[in-house]
C-alpha cells in the first residue's frame, strides 16, 4: 500500500502516518435545484472506520450515497466537485466514470436488511456472479470465506440453500454483509445498519464491523451517537448539508472544537 | 319486576336514542344482506350448474363424456364426447397466453423498471384500454382482420382458425398480465432494488434475478387472471374459430370451445329440458371446474411464493 | 480492471437491448389498439348515419339499423345500473367498515375475489337456469339487467372497498368522537369523501357491461327484433310503466355478433358500424374514469 500523506486536504486531520482511501474535494449535491451537500472535503483513512452523524436531513446518507454513486438511480441529481478513490486516483462522481465500475467495487450495506428472494448461497453468490465469476469452485469458496468472515457461517452452513427469508432480522444483515464482503469491495459503505436490529442483533454487527475493518476501509452512517464513539476511529459531524467538523473520534466526543458538535454530542439538538 | 311493567315503562322511554340505535341495527343488517348476496350468487351458479348437470348426467354416462371423441349432442345420434371441446378450449388458451405471459411480463418490467416516469403514467392507462374494448369487436378484429392477415403467411389458413382467435385473445389478455405484475413489481421496496444496483448489477439483471421473484406472488396472481379470462372467453372464439367440435391440437385448424358451443345452442331454439339444453350446463360445470382448477393451483403458488421482502 | 470495463459493456449492452424489447412489446399492445380502431373506423364510419341509428335490422345490409339494439343497451344498463350500484356499495360498506373479522367476512371476502374470476358466460347460464326458468322471469329485458349487475357486482364492491380505504382512519376516530353513530360516519364523511373513487369503479364496470355479449346470448336476447320495448313514459295515467322491464330485447354487441357472423360480408359494414357505436361508447366511459382518476390524484392531500 502507498502513502499519501501528500494528498491530504486542509478539513483533514488524520495524521501524517495514515494512509488515505478516499478524498471528498469540494463535493456539491444537487438533488434538482435543491443543494443537498455543500462543499464537502474530508478524507477517509484505509482500514478505519469513519462514522459520520448528524441530524436527520443533515445529509450524511447523502454524502454515503455519493461514495457509489447509487444516486445515480434517479433523474435529475448533480454533483459537483471530487471524490478521488486512491491508489487508482479515479474521481468516482466523474461523469467519465461509469456508476455500475464504482458499485462493483465499493460495497454498500442498507438501513433494513435487504436479502434477495434466492438461497442464503446465491445471496452471497450475487455479487461475485456479476463480476463475472462462473468458476463453481472458486464461488463456492468465496461465498463459505464471506459467511466465515460475517460471523454466519456455522448459523447458516446446514442450510445455504434454504430461502434466505428463513433468517432471522440481524442473520439477514449479516447475510447482507457477506454479500457486499463476497466481492472484496475496496470500500465497505455502512447505512444506518442497525437501526432496525435488537439490541443483540445491533451488538453482534457492531462487533463484526471492528473487526472488518482490517480488511476494508470502511465508512458508516448512524444516528446513534453511542454507536459511533463505540467502534468508529474518524468522527465527521454534518448539519444541513455542510461539513461542520472532522476529527478522531476521541476528539469529537470528548473535546470538539465546534459549539454546534458539543451541543448536539450533548443532546441539546437533534 | 312484573314483565307488564317492564314493557310500559320501556314503551315509555322510546325516546330518541333508542331510535338512533334500532334505526342503526336495520341499517347494519341490510348492509350485510348486500354483502352476503355474493354468496347467493355463488350458490345460484353451483346449484343451477350442478342441478341442469345431473339431469344431463343421468342421461349419458360420465364415461363416455369423459372419453368419447365425438361431440354432437344436437345431431342424430347425439354423442357427448366434452373432449373435442376441452381440446379446443386449451388450444386456444395455450396460443393466447402464449402471447400475453411473455408480452405482459416484459411489458411490466419495462414499464416498472425501465421506462421512465412519464412514459409510464401515460402508456399504462392506454394499454388498459385494450381490455375496455368489448370481446365481440375483437372477435370481429380476429375475423377480419388478423386472419386474412395470417393468411398471407400461411396460404392454406381456413378463415376460420384457433389461431387468430388465440393470438387476439392474447392481446386483449395482455393488460390483465402487464398492470397487475406492474403494481406487483412497484410494490417490491426501493431498498432491495438498491441493493442489487449497490452490487454492480444492471436494470435487466436487477428486474429479472431481484424484483421479478420478489414480486412473484402478484405476478402469479396476474398469470392466473388470464388463465382465466382466456379459458372463459366466448366471442373471440365463437367469431372467429369456427363452431365445429374438432378434436385436434393443430391451432391452425378450426374448432370450437366450450364456451362456443353454449353459445351456438343458446342462440338456437332449443326446448327448455331437452338433451341438448342440458348439455349447455354440463359443458358449462366443465368449464367452472377447469377455471376452479387452474385458480386452485394459483392461490397455492401464490402461498409459496408469499412476499417476503 | 479492464475485466470490469468489459463486462460493464455487456451490461449496459443487455440493458439496450432490453429496452428496445420492452419497447416492442409495448407497441404491439398499442399499435393492435390502434389498428383495431382504424380497421373499425375505415369499415364503419361510412354506416354511421341518421338512418343506421334510427333503423330496426333488416335482411338487406343497406336498409338494417341499430335502433332496437341500442335501446335495448341504454335500458339493461339502466336496470345493470339500479341493482348492481347500491348492492356492491352496500357490501362494500359492509365488508370495509362494519364487518367484524370472523369466518363469514372471510368466506364473503374469498367468495368476491373468486366471483370475479368467474368466466361472464358462467352467469349466463346461471340467470338461464335460475332467472329465465326457475323465477319466470323470462328472456326479458330485467334478467339481462340482473345477470350484468351480477356479473359486475364484484368490481362496484371492490372499487368501493378501495376508495374507503384511501380515507385515513383520524377522520372515522373524530366523527366517531364527535358522537356520530357508524352509518352517520359512513353517509356523512365516508361516501362524500369516496364518491370520485366509487364512480372511477362504477363506470369502469359498466363499460365493461356495455361489451358483454355471451351471457346475454346464453339467457336468449334476440338477435333480430323490430320492434322497441313499451317507453317508461306513457301519455296516460299513470304516466309511467314498467312494461318494458318484461320485454325482449336485443343489445348492440349481439347485433353485432349476428351481422359478423352472417357468411355474406354485405353485413360485414353493418357489424363495422355496430363496433364503431360500441367502442365510442366504451372508450369515452374508460376515458372519463381515466380523468376522474388523475384529477382525484391531484386533488386530494392527505
Amino acid at each position: 500500500m502507498h502513502s499519501f500523506s501528500h494528498n491530504q486536504g486542509e478539513a483533514t486531520s488524520l495524521g501524517l502516518e495514515v494512509k488515505i482511501k478516499a478524498e471528498v474535494k469540494g463535493l456539491n449535491f444537487y438533488y434538482g435545484k435543491n443543494k443537498a451537500l455543500k462543499n464537502i472535503n474530508l478524507s477517509f483513512a484505509e482500514n478505519k472506520v469513519t462514522a459520520i452523524i448528524g441530524p436527520s436531513g443533515c445529509g450524511k446518507s447523502t454524502l454515503l450515497r455519493c461514495m457509489n454513486r447509487i444516486h445515480d438511480l434517479y433523474p435529475d441529481i448533480r454533483y459537483e466537485g471530487e471524490i478521488i478513490l486512491h491508489p487508482s486516483g479515479i474521481n468516482i462522481v466523474s461523469p467519465e466514470v461509469d456508476p455500475l465500475e464504482m458499485r462493483m467495487r465499493i460495497g454498500m450495506v442498507f438501513q433494513k436488511p435487504t436479502a434477495f428472494p434466492k438461497s442464503v448461497f446465491e445471496n452471497v453468490a450475487f455479487g461475485l456472479r456479476l463480476q463475472g465469476e462462473r468458476r463453481k469452485n472458486v464461488i463456492e469458496e468465496k461465498v463459505e470465506q464471506a459467511l466465515r468472515m460475517a460471523f454466519l457461517w456455522d448459523e447458516v452452513k446446514d442450510r445455504l440453500h434454504k430461502s434466505a427469508y428463513n433468517l432471522s432480522g440481524g442473520q439477514q444483515q449479516r447475510l447482507c454483509i457477506a454479500r457486499v464482503l463476497a466481492t472484496t469491495p475496496e470500500i465497505l459503505l455502512f447505512d444506518e445498519p442497525t437501526s432496525a436490529l435488537d439490541p443483540v442483533a445491533t451488538a453482534k454487527i457492531e462487533e463484526l464491523i471492528t473487526f472488518l475493518k482490517e480488511k476494508v476501509t470502511i465508512i458508516i452512517v448512524t444516528h446513534n451517537m453511542q454507536q459511533a464513539a463505540r467502534i468508529s476511529d474518524y468522527t465527521a459531524f454534518m448539519y444541513l448539508g455542510e461539513l461542520i467538523e472532522f476529527d478522531t473520534t476521541k476528539r469529537i466526543f470528548q473535546n470538539p472544537s465546534k459549539k454546534l458538535t458539543e451541543d448536539y454530542i450533548t443532546g441539546n439538538f437533534g | 319486576m312484573d314483565p307488564a311493567i317492564e314493557r310500559t315503562k320501556s314503551s315509555e322511554f322510546w325516546d330518541s336514542e333508542q331510535l338512533t340505535r334500532i334505526k342503526e341495527r336495520i341499517i347494519e343488517s341490510l348492509l350485510f344482506l348486500a354483502a352476503f348476496f355474493s354468496i347467493i350468487i355463488t350458490l345460484g351458479i353451483f346449484g343451477t350448474l350442478v342441478y341442469e348437470s345431473l339431469t344431463f348426467f343421468s342421461h349419458v354416462s360420465l364415461i363416455e363424456f369423459l372419453t368419447d371423441t365425438l361431440w354432437t349432442p344436437l345431431f342424430y345420434p347425439p354423442r357427448f364426447g366434452i373432449l373435442p371441446l376441452v381440446t379446443g378450449t386449451l388450444v386456444t388458451t395455450a396460443i393466447a397466453l402464449a402471447v400475453a405471459l411473455p408480452i405482459g411480463s416484459v411489458v411490466a418490467i419495462y414499464l416498472s423498471e425501465f421506462a421512465p416516469r412519464v412514459v409510464r403514467e401515460s402508456l399504462k392507462p392506454i394499454l388498459e384500454l385494450l381490455s375496455a374494448i368489448p370481446t365481440v369487436v375483437y372477435g370481429y378484429f380476429a375475423l377480419l382482420f388478423v386472419a386474412p392477415l395470417l393468411q398471407k403467411f400461411i396460404p392454406e389458413l381456413p378463415t376460420f382458425n384457433m389461431l387468430s382467435a388465440g393470438i387476439v385473445m392474447g392481446i386483449m389478455i395482455i393488460p390483465y398480465v402487464s398492470s397487475l405484475s406492474e403494481d406487483a413489481m412497484r410494490a417490491v421496496p426501493m431498498s432491495l432494488r438498491e441493493s442489487a444496483y449497490a452490487l454492480g448489477a444492471n436494470k435487466i439483471i436487477t428486474a429479472i434475478k431481484v424484483v421479478y421473484p420478489a414480486a412473484l406472488s402478484g405476478i402469479i396472481a396476474s398469470y392466473i387472471l388470464a388463465v382465466s379470462r382466456a379459458l372463459g372467453e366466448t366471442m373471440i372464439v365463437a367469431i372467429a374459430a369456427g363452431m365445429q367440435p374438432n378434436l385436434t391440437i393443430d391451432p391452425r385448424e378450426p374448432a370450437a370451445t366450450i364456451t362456443a358451443f353454449i353459445v351456438q345452442v343458446s342462440l338456437g331454439d332449443l326446448p327448455h329440458g331437452s338433451i341438448g339444453y342440458q348439455s349447455i350446463f354440463a359443458a358449462g360445470l366443465t368449464l367452472f371446474l377447469m377455471t376452479l382448477i387452474f385458480n386452485v393451483i394459483g392461490f397455492y403458488l401464490r402461498k409459496k411464493y408469499r412476499e417476503a421482502y | 480492471m479492464s475485466d470490469f470495463a468489459r463486462i460493464i459493456k455487456k451490461r449496459k449492452r443487455e440493458d439496450f437491448i432490453f429496452n428496445i424489447i420492452g419497447i416492442i412489446c409495448t407497441l404491439i399492445g398499442i399499435v393492435t389498439l390502434g389498428a383495431l380502431i382504424v380497421d373499425l373506423v375505415m369499415d364503419g364510419l361510412p354506416r354511421l348515419n341518421w338512418q343506421f341509428l334510427t333503423s330496426y335490422p333488416s335482411r338487406f345490409a343497406d336498409k338494417a339499423g341499430i335502433l332496437s339494439a341500442w335501446v335495448g343497451t341504454l335500458l339493461i344498463m339502466m336496470v345493470t345500473t339500479v341493482i348492481a350500484v347500491p348492492l356492491g356499495v352496500a357490501a362494500g360498506i359492509y365488508l370495509e367498515e362494519y364487518a367484524r373479522r370472523n369466518w363469514l367476512t372471510n368466506l364473503i371476502e374469498i367468495n368476491i375475489a373468486n366471483l370475479a374470476g368467474v368466466p361472464s358466460i358462467i352467469y349466463g347460464l346461471m340467470a338461464l337456469g335460475l332467472l329465465v326458468y326457475q323465477l319466470n322471469l323470462g328472456q326479458s329485458v330485467l334478467t339481462g339487467g340482473l345477470t350484468l349487475s351480477f356479473l359486475i357486482l364484484p368490481i362496484v364492491i371492490v372499487a368501493t372497498r378501495e376508495a374507503l380505504r384511501t380515507i385515513p382512519q383520524g377522520i372515522r376516530e373524530a366523527a366517531l368522537a364527535l358522537g356520530s353513530t357508524n352509518w352517520q360516519v359512513v353517509r356523512y364523511h365516508l361516501l362524500p369523501y369516496s364518491t370520485g373513487g366509487i364512480l372511477t369503479g362504477v363506470i369502469i364496470a359498466l363499460s365493461r357491461a356495455i361489451g358483454e355479449t355471451a351471457p346475454l346470448v346464453t339467457i336468449g336476447a334476440l338477435t333480430f327484433i323490430a320492434f322497441l320495448p313499451p317507453s317508461p313514459i306513457q301519455s296516460e295515467p299513470p304516466y309511467i310503466s314498467f312494461d318494458w322491464l318484461w320485454s325482449p330485447f336485443s343489445v348492440l354487441p349481439i347485433q353485432m355478433f349476428n351481422w359478423v357472423s352472417r357468411p355474406d360480408r354485405e353485413f360485414a359494414v353493418n357489424a363495422a358500424g355496430a363496433g364503431l357505436a360500441l367502442i365510442t361508447v366504451t372508450l369515452a366511459l374508460n376515458a372519463a374514469a381515466i380523468y376522474l382518476r388523475y384529477r382525484m390524484r391531484k386533488r386530494i392531500t392527505w
